[in-house]
């Protein structure tokens, strides 16, 4: 409980509320009413019209697609990291997780570059994929790689001081009744943790589906082909196509949305069964 | 489960673990991280040292590359500062003053993690444009945003902010009231107890949260290529300079910026990390 000495005057309290407020106003409030308005700014017709244009539609597939991939890899793999980092002592423990973390500090530029570089056609990789009649950069498998190195640690991050939290003796307990270790997992690891799986799963997904930078730079921007939602955003956006970009910006930020009000509902009701809460 | 004795599971645990799968989990583990993170950026580090000393010299003797490089770490470093200053009295407000809506405005700050980079990058631009509803506002004055350096400064601020309050948040939560009252006792006022004791307990959270939102800044992209308007040696961030080099299919020119960024990424947040040991080691917790 506060008292009265540490209790600010009430000119204060206001005024600093206030001026906290207006920032939030300013930065993060008037940008999202700038792009519904700009998308209805010529009306329902023309959203609608900009929505179900011929080339909105497979870069809304493309992007669904590309998350349908991306996610559950990444499900698999921060399952597979937080059960064999939470559940077991081994040397090199601290290090690999701060390798699992390493895609956050990277540019998403450089997340997309480092994949030209190994498969573009001066790549490493190049001649041999070429050979072979494969491609990878501007077609669709260097997205999903590009996607999945951006989002790489979001699942991860979430389960690994959650499982380290929960301890193993649970997990211990089952199988010294007899169960063996994929029912473990299945009836007492996974339950235990499903809110924070959730809340990982979230925050990629988001991710995966908002992508710019990285996805840019493998993407090779083919209309129709390789053409991600954020990516056909720029491209109507730079045809001075305004209503259109915005029109198809307003779904993103609506998938923003709904990411923020399930990520806050997930905090509100099972906070005790997450851990990390911030970024 | 409570239920199995305690000793038994003593007993087991001493045994070695009897949880199985540690080679499947962590042979996948490594693998992926090593398929998709470790080599890739093995890759680019590979690339960086087949380059010759004169083709380094020449990228780093561009003035294009260095004005890109100047702009988009001295821009990430004044949106972190800004972003350090309005983080705290955001994380400070949504602490301490109860108002009505607190909540809400509370997960609200994380709009920037979950909105895409792109949509930022068009709001803001609408918003900063001359004929936009700010840029209008601010045109007479003489202010201009879109398009020049300080617009790349507010989309670094966008981006960044929830870093800083995220970070802050819980440790101001933690501050014990009854030092603030002891201060106050001892007769100190309201801001000599901020300044002496509150921000004290909050720096290290502050300054992780600053270099979260420095890094975060210095490779940002989608949301500062629209405001930008990306003049060559004024308003070119580096990452867009990465992308326009390997447009023109010059990989050791992009190749070269990408690992210069990396290494001074990694060397600020090495360093950041560093003194937060050594401030935990000096107050001996």
């Amino acid at each position: 409980m506060q008292t009265a000495s540490t209790r600010d005057p009430v000119v204060v309290r206001w005024l600093l509320t206030a001026i906290a407020l207006g920032f939030l106003a300013l930065f993060l409030a008037l940008p999202l009413v700038a792009v519904l308005a700009e998308a209805f700014a010529k009306g329902w017709d023309a959203y609608w019209r900009a929505l179900s244009g011929e080339d909105a539609l497979p870069a809304i597939w493309l992007t669904l697609l590309v998350a349908v991939i991306a996610v559950p890899l990444n499900i698999v793999f921060g399952l597979a990291a937080s059960w064999a980092i939470a559940k077991f002592d081994f040397r090199g423990k601290s290090l690999l997780v701060s390798l699992i973390e390493l895609p956050f500090s990277v540019s998403p530029v450089i997340s997309g570059l480092i994949y030209v570089l190994m498969f573009g056609l001066q790549g490493w990789l190049g001649p041999w994929l070429a050979e072979h009649d494969l491609k990878v950069v501007f077609a669709v498998p260097g997205i999903v790689l590009a996607t999945i190195f951006v989002t790489f640690p979001f699942v991860a991050r979430e389960l690994i001081p959650l499982m380290e939290e929960q301890g193993r003796e649970e997990e211990e307990a089952a199988l010294t009744l007899g169960a063996n270790g994929w029912r473990t997992f299945w009836l007492v690891t996974l339950p235990n943790v499903r809110w924070g799986l959730l809340y990982g799963v979230l925050l990629c997904n988001a991710r995966a589906m908002g992508e710019f930078g990285a996805v840019s730079v493998v993407s090779g921007h083919i209309r129709g082909l390789t053409n991600t939602m954020p990516l056909h955003v720029e491209i109507l956006y730079n045809e001075y196509d305004f209503v259109g970009a915005f029109a198809v910006a307003s779904l993103l930020a609506v998938l923003a949305l709904v990411t923020l009000a399930a990520k806050t509902a997930l905090e509100w009701w099972h906070r005790d069964e997450l851990v990390a809460t911030g970024h | 489960m409570t239920s199995v004795p305690l000793s038994l599971l003593r007993r087991t645990r001493v045994a070695s673990s009897v949880i199985p799968g540690f080679g499947l989990t962590l042979g996948f583990t490594l693998t992926y991280l090593s398929l998709i993170v470790l080599l890739p950026l093995a890759a680019l580090l590979l690339k960086a040292a087949s380059a010759s000393l004169d083709q380094w010299l020449a990228v780093l003797g561009d003035p294009r590359v260095l004005s890109a490089l100047w702009l988009s770490f001295g821009g990430a470093l004044a949106a972190a500062v800004i972003n350090a200053v309005f983080g705290l009295l955001v994380a400070w407000v949504l602490v301490r003053y109860p108002f009505p809506g607190r909540k809400v405005v509370d997960a609200f700050v994380d709009l920037p993690f979950a909105l895409p980079t792109a949509v930022a990058g068009i709001a803001l631009t609408a918003l900063y444009a001359p004929n936009g509803w700010l840029g209008r506002l601010l045109e007479p004055l003489g202010v201009k945003v879109a398009f020049t350096p300080l617009g790349v400064v507010v989309a670094m601020v966008f981006i960044g902010l929830p870093f800083v309050v995220r970070t802050v948040e819980p440790v101001l939560q933690d501050v014990d009231l009854e030092l603030e009252e002891a201060a106050a006792s001892l007769g100190a006022d309201r801001l000599q107890t901020f300044f002496r004791v509150i921000l004290p307990a909050v720096a290290p959270s502050l300054l992780t949260g600053f270099s979260l939102a420095l890094a975060r800044a210095v490779g940002e992209y989608g949301s500062v290529i629209f405001i930008a308007g990306n003049m060559p040696g004024v308003s070119e961030i580096a990452p867009l300079l990465i992308v326009t080099k390997l447009e023109q299919y010059d990989y050791v020119g992009a190749t070269v910026i990408a690992t210069i960024m990396l290494a001074i990424s990694f060397t600020l947040l090495l360093v950041v990390n560093l003194l937060q040991k050594w401030r935990r080691a000096r107050m001996g917790g």
